[in-house]
């Protein structure tokens, strides 16, 4: 069911790298209208979320984050994630570069209608927060008969 | 910190080997930190998704290269929805300087964060300098 470790160039990437083809062409032909809880690209932690029919998943690439701090709920199919992620200035020491965020972050996700809030799992490994969330069984497509 | 940590010997010896059999397209920029002290200089990077398996960092007198390859475990047949993250691939590199001492570099990797200090040679260090009066 799960595919390997080491399958991730072949399968959702592929997606992502046709996602991000289609918002490129859509945003030059007319305004693509944003959503209304969606943050600057780039902005921490980095999210991608991917659905199949029994479960919807979230990454959020989070690196050096203390599981502790994470704070994740859902209403309906509204997912909230915050945290907080210290990246404190060394005392006594010159910067020549200081890219990584230091601070709180709060992301909410809105996630498609059939999602069940008490079917939340999360996991925090190697930097990404994985959250599974299941999917409400979808009624069976009725066969119509013709007369 | 002795968990996850790369000896120094083992970084400076290590082949340039694959880490991953696909080459995406693109390549995620890691943010850095650096900073310099009087004893070394210290990096810090986000890769969220590699471990000490799929990292690689290259170091010779000259350069520092850091690569590695995030590892996600998705299901089968998953559809993308949304994505910020597009390649799996992180690679950086830095100019370094003769007067870092590149053979006693220490590099650890825990939660995505990858730390890589190097110490600066004991005659390139500030030195004070003694006044004399008269």
């Amino acid at each position: 069911m799960f595919s390997s470790l080491n399958n991730f160039g072949g399968s959702l990437f592929d997606e992502f790298r046709r996602l991000d083809d289609e918002l490129n062409a859509a945003s030059g032909r007319w305004p693509w209208p944003a959503g209304i809880r969606s943050v600057a690209r780039g902005t921490y932690p980095q999210i991608n979320v991917g659905a199949t029919a029994d479960q919807v998943d979230i990454y959020l690439f989070a690196a050096g984050l203390d599981p502790a701090s994470i704070d994740i709920s859902m209403q309906k199919n509204l997912l909230t994630v915050a945290g907080e992620r210290k990246a404190p200035v060394e005392k006594d020491a010159d910067y020549y570069r200081k890219e990584r965020f230091d601070g709180p972050f709060r992301r909410v996700i809105t996630l498609p209608d059939d999602v069940d809030p008490d079917g939340v799992e999360a996991r925090y490994r190697d930097g990404v927060l994985q959250i599974h969330v299941q999917r409400r069984e979808a009624t069976q497509p009725r066969q119509i008969v013709v007369q | 910190m002795t968990e996850n940590t790369t000896e120094g010997k083992d970084v400076t010896t290590r082949e340039n080997r694959e880490v991953q059999t696909q080459e995406p397209d693109s390549v995620l920029r890691a943010p850095v930190d650096i900073f310099e002290d009087t004893e070394g200089i210290t990096l810090l990077a986000d890769m969220p998704g590699v471990n000490k398996d799929s990292l690689n960092l290259q170091v010779d007198k000259d350069s520092l290269i850091v690569e590695g390859d995030a590892r996600i475990d998705m299901p089968e047949g998953m559809e993308a929805l949304y994505a910020d993250v597009r390649s799996t691939r992180y690679r950086r590199s830095f100019a370094l300087s003769g007067e870092l001492e590149t053979d006693r570099i220490d590099a650890s990797l825990k939660d995505g964060v990858l730390r890589v200090r190097i110490p600066k040679r004991a005659e390139a260090r500030p030195r004070k300098i003694e006044i004399r009066a008269g």
